[in-house]
């Protein structure tokens, strides 16, 4: 038996095929979801993947956050539907209120695209526990709007319950605060990052690491093991 | 607020008389003439809208063409070639019943004006182009050329045509793989912003820009058309037809890459479905395009009804709509029975789509407006019959001096000491300085197929996740070399994109261009497009490879001073295991490195000559085209045998600079020994092309040096990687450290 991971696609996103591929080479079965159907069709977890979703337009991921399949999926994820979202899906997230603090504009006002050093910080939520707590991985990272920000008493918060998922390493590359890549919700099963972990899951295609992979075993297994 | 009448068809023939703008249109009056003479009457305003924009330079090569034919005419025998030149772009069979589409095209004078939008919108309708042939965009590459580094006109340009190619190709999810950065004075007031993108799809998924079976219906969709990108129709709109709207139009288009993306995923959704029977995107020259090539394509006539399009600007004028070059727009014919499915996919995508006309069983284009016929033209004399000039053309006094200036005599370095600050200098000028606080700024890793991205030799993306098979892409151009001598500058463009796709381990298979240059009208800039053309077409010939397409770009100049003429050449070449590919960084330390090819002491247009002497004068370096196709065939051999580890092509800045690349990418020193017969400073700066330098493991030594052998390629052993230091023997040692400090310093200090 496999899991069955949704991934949503909606008008912008440009990362739902490359996700959809990512989790089939983990072993689970990638399922096409769309921004228009409320329905997410028995899936056991569900990817927001990256992309411009709406262009971007008003503020990035504030329009797709008042899609159809939002509304069913904040509902799940509130009750425990495993969630991950990837860079614009991690902007979707927070403007659904499903994980705190917010993105603005890279500090230096360009598209970065790089081979990212990162520190996974808490390897027990649903999406990280195939790596262990500390481990130093390099996933590409790619946007415009990176800037993670909180208020000082949420990023208090989030470092006391451990809720800093992953931070970057050598080189903070949007001024993000407290270096903070992603998080996580209490629960453990909502986390979202800007990098892309779905771009390092082959030798050879991208940077050519596959240090991503791990994100989508790990789910699978706490799936499949459920 | 009175409105002159409608200026139909019949208007237009009961009165004769009427004054028409044509030459603020741009007409010549020879032209107007002619199309007086085709329609056996004066044009509506609205026919001479479409054929003032179709006769243009921009869409009808009418300088050009007398010299493009030779890409027919030489055209080599390729099994390869399934469309060729004409279409919206060139496709080619890779295999495995893949085809591949890629073109490169300019957007040189809009983004002078804006560089933002001027590039995005480059990137915009290169993609369009191959939407339109039925295939999936997987790719772009960027080939650009700005002013001097440190004009502050280029801190204007340069970031913003990089934020607008990223803004729009990010944004639709695009890799961008390839390119290049130019920086050169000449170019001052004159960037060149050239754009290329691939494009992947079935054997049997090709489509044409082509208007067949009447009854069929003309779909247009994507955005709404308003008044941005008319070039001179303001001119119509305000002195001749009606003078109470707004006037100023911005002459540059403004791109929508969202607007887009949905354009690409919905067109391709129709094709899945085999819905369309006929396909253009709206670019230059917008509806007026797209309705004459369409018609004079197909087998029949086309009737449009111009009131059904969607507006941004209720007021735009029936001229004004058939000359818009609103973005994001393309046309669709479409059987009647398939249109309800047609428009159904548009509006899964929130796209806009509507019914505009059909096609006839006539002959004739005509277009429609508040009940009158305001079009009744052959699209055939629209699209295809303009103006065709046999323009003068001259060699230019000034060219022997030119090339009696002999670079080789300049003062070489006369110690190691000089020759090592020489390098350092090289390494770290605009130039030779490495690109990546521009490429940065673009995505390389969207799709999740890119093998490999700049800085390597070629860009390299997979079409097959089972087989492994993918595409490889090289742009290169010198002016340079160009401007030195046309004719092998047009041909030392090919060959190093040519080597730069084997170097990747990719066979080289076909090629398109952009042809850069001045005004026509100059007898000297005219004989170098004809050189470089007949250069070109000579080549492609020799080494096999057809040119598909490409796009001519002329006028690039500032009052009397041209640009250096500058042939833009994209190599596609196509690699059965992308497994097998060669980068440029170094792998391994101990790994032996070769010399392949020939050095002679070439140094005219070089990169050295430039840094060091602020000089360009003698020959550019020679040709041997049989020897390119050698050391391709040994590249790609020792690619694919498992030879090889590591390999970098050898052009501007010679082998120094090569080597110093492979070094920094894979944080890896080198020692290199100077080789018999040869001085250090020719063995390192010497630009002779046919060239590149290989690491070979010591297990594959013997192999190696076999099949060079048996193959008749020279090929010296000159070193081997090694420590944190490029050491030429006996002469100086650069630590990694010093080098990085230098290559990766330079570009952010004068832009960042």
């Amino acid at each position: 038996m496999t899991a069955r991971i949704g991934v949503v696609t909606f008008p912008g996103s440009l990362d739902d095929r490359d996700t959809q591929r990512a989790i089939r080479l983990a072993g689970a079965e990638p399922v096409a979801l769309w921004h228009k159907d409320k329905d997410l069709h028995q899936v056991d977890a569900v990817v927001l993947c990256g992309g411009f979703s709406y262009g971007d337009y008003l503020r990035a991921g504030a329009i797709a956050r008042f899609s159809p399949v939002m509304e069913t999926l904040i509902e799940q994820a509130k009750a425990g539907l495993p969630v991950l979202g990837i860079c614009n899906g991690f902007q979707i997230l927070t403007e659904a209120h499903l994980l705190p603090g917010t993105m603005l504009r890279n500090d230096h006002l360009h598209f970065i695209c790089r081979d990212q050093k990162l520190r996974v910080e808490n390897a027990e939520t649903s999406w990280t526990t195939d790596y262990t707590a500390g481990q130093e991985i390099h996933i590409p990272l790619k946007n415009n709007d990176g800037q993670y920000v909180a208020d000082e008493y949420t990023l208090d918060k989030l470092e006391a319950e451990g809720r800093v998922a992953f931070r970057y390493l050598d080189f903070n590359p949007n001024g993000s605060q407290r270096d903070i890549a992603g998080v996580t919700n209490e629960a453990g099963n909502v986390v979202g990052l800007m990098p892309h972990p779905e771009h390092a899951v082959e030798p050879l295609i991208g940077t050519g690491r596959t240090d991503g992979l791990p994100f989508f075993t790990s789910i699978l297994k706490k799936l499949v093991n459920a | 607020m009175s409105r002159t009448p409608l200026d139909t068809v019949e208007h237009a023939a009961a009165t004769p008389d009427v004054e028409l703008p044509w030459a603020e249109l741009g007409l010549k009056k020879d032209e107007y003439e002619r199309v007086v003479e085709i329609l056996g009457r004066r044009p509506t305003g609205a026919e001479l809208a479409m054929y003032s924009v179709m006769w243009s330079e921009h869409c009808s090569y009418k300088s050009s063409k007398v010299h493009l034919r030779q890409f027919g005419e030489k055209a080599p025998q390729s099994d390869a070639l399934l469309v060729g030149i004409g279409e919206n772009a060139g496709v080619v069979d890779v295999g495995q019943g893949y085809a591949v589409t890629f073109k490169v095209e300019s957007h040189n004078h809009p983004s002078y004006v804006e560089p933002y939008q001027g590039a995005a919108t480059g990137v915009g309708g290169i993609v369009r182009d191959i939407i339109a042939m039925g295939a999936r965009p997987v790719a772009v590459v960027d080939p650009l050329r700005f002013g001097a580094a440190d004009h502050p006109d280029t801190k204007r340009v340069l970031p913003g045509v990089v934020a607008g190619i990223g803004g729009y190709g990010n944004c639709l999810g695009l890799p961008n793989i390839g390119g290049e950065v130019v920086f050169d004075a000449c170019y001052q007031g004159n960037p060149l912003v050239n754009a290329g993108a691939i494009g992947v799809m079935r054997h049997e998924d090709i489509h044409l820009a082509k208007a067949s079976g009447a009854g069929n219906k003309v779909i247009l969709y994507g955005a709404r058309t308003g008044g941005d990108g008319i070039g001179g129709a303001s001119i119509l709109a305000s002195e001749t037809f009606d003078d109470a709207k707004p006037s100023k139009r911005p002459a540059v288009q403004v791109g929508d890459p969202f607007q887009e993306k949905l354009l690409i995923e919905c067109t391709l959704e129709a094709f899945k479905e085999k819905l369309v029977v006929g396909i253009q995107d709206l670019g230059a020259a917008g509806l007026s395009c797209a309705t004459s090539e369409l018609a004079s394509n197909g087998s029949g006539g086309m009737r449009v009804t111009l009131d059904d399009v969607p507006l941004r600007d209720s007021t735009l004028s029936p001229e004004e709509i058939l000359m818009s070059e609103s973005q994001e727009r393309m046309c669709a014919v479409v059987e009647p029975d398939k249109v309800d499915r047609f428009l159904e996919i548009c509006d899964k995508w929130d796209v806009i789509a509507t019914v505009i006309g059909e096609v006839t069983d006539g002959d004739r284009l005509e277009i429609f407006w508040h009940g009158g016929k305001i079009v009744d033209v052959d699209p055939r004399t629209v699209a295809h019959d303009g103006p065709v000039y046999e323009r003068p053309y001259a060699r230019p006094e000034w060219q022997d001096a030119l090339q009696a200036d002999d670079a080789n005599k300049l003062p070489r370095p006369e110690t190691s000491e000089e020759l090592r600050e020489q390098v350092l200098k090289l390494v770290a000028s605009p130039n030779q300085a490495s690109k990546s606080w521009i490429t940065s700024q673009y995505d390389h890793f969207v799709q999740g197929n890119t093998v490999l991205a700049q800085p390597e030799d070629s860009g390299m993306i997979r079409v097959d996740e089972e087989s492994g098979l993918g595409v490889a892409i090289a742009t290169d151009g010198n002016g340079r070399y160009a401007k030195l001598d046309p004719y092998h500058g047009a041909q030392l463009a090919l060959a190093e994109a040519y080597r730069n796709v084997a170097t990747t381990g990719a066979k080289p298979l076909a090629v398109s261009d952009c042809l850069n240059f001045g005004s026509p009208e100059d007898p000297a800039v005219m004989w170098q497009f004809a050189e470089a053309v007949r250069g070109l077409a000579d080549a492609c010939q020799q080494l096999g490879t057809p040119v598909t397409g490409g796009n001519v770009s002329l006028y690039n100049q500032t009052g009397e001073v041209a640009i250096h003429p500058t042939p833009v050449v994209a190599v596609l070449g196509v690699i059965d295991d992308v497994a097998r590919r060669t980068p440029v960084a170094f792998q391994e330390e101990g790994q032996l490195l070769y010399l392949l090819g020939d050095t002679r002491e070439e140094f005219g247009g070089s990169a050295w000559s430039q840094v060091v002497h602020d000089h360009l004068g003698g020959l550019p370096p020679q040709v041997d085209l049989e020897r390119e196709r050698l050391l391709a065939e040994i590249l790609i051999s020792a690619s694919r045998d498992g030879m090889i580890d590591s390999a970098h092509d050898l052009s501007d800045g010679g082998l120094i600079q090569a080597v110093v690349e492979s070094a920094l990418l894979g944080g890896k020193g080198a020692r290199l020994i100077v080789p018999d017969g040869l001085d250090a400073f020719t063995f390192l700066l010497s630009e002779s092309a046919g060239r590149a330098v290989v690491a070979v493991p010591r297990s594959e030594e013997v192999r190696f040096n076999d099949m060079c052998g048996a193959r008749g390629l020279p090929v010296t052993r000159i070193g081997v990687v090694d420590g944190d230091t490029v050491d030429i023997q006996g002469e100086f040692t650069l630590t990694l450290e010093e080098l990085r400090t230098a290559h990766e310093g330079t570009i952010p200090a004068l832009l960042a």
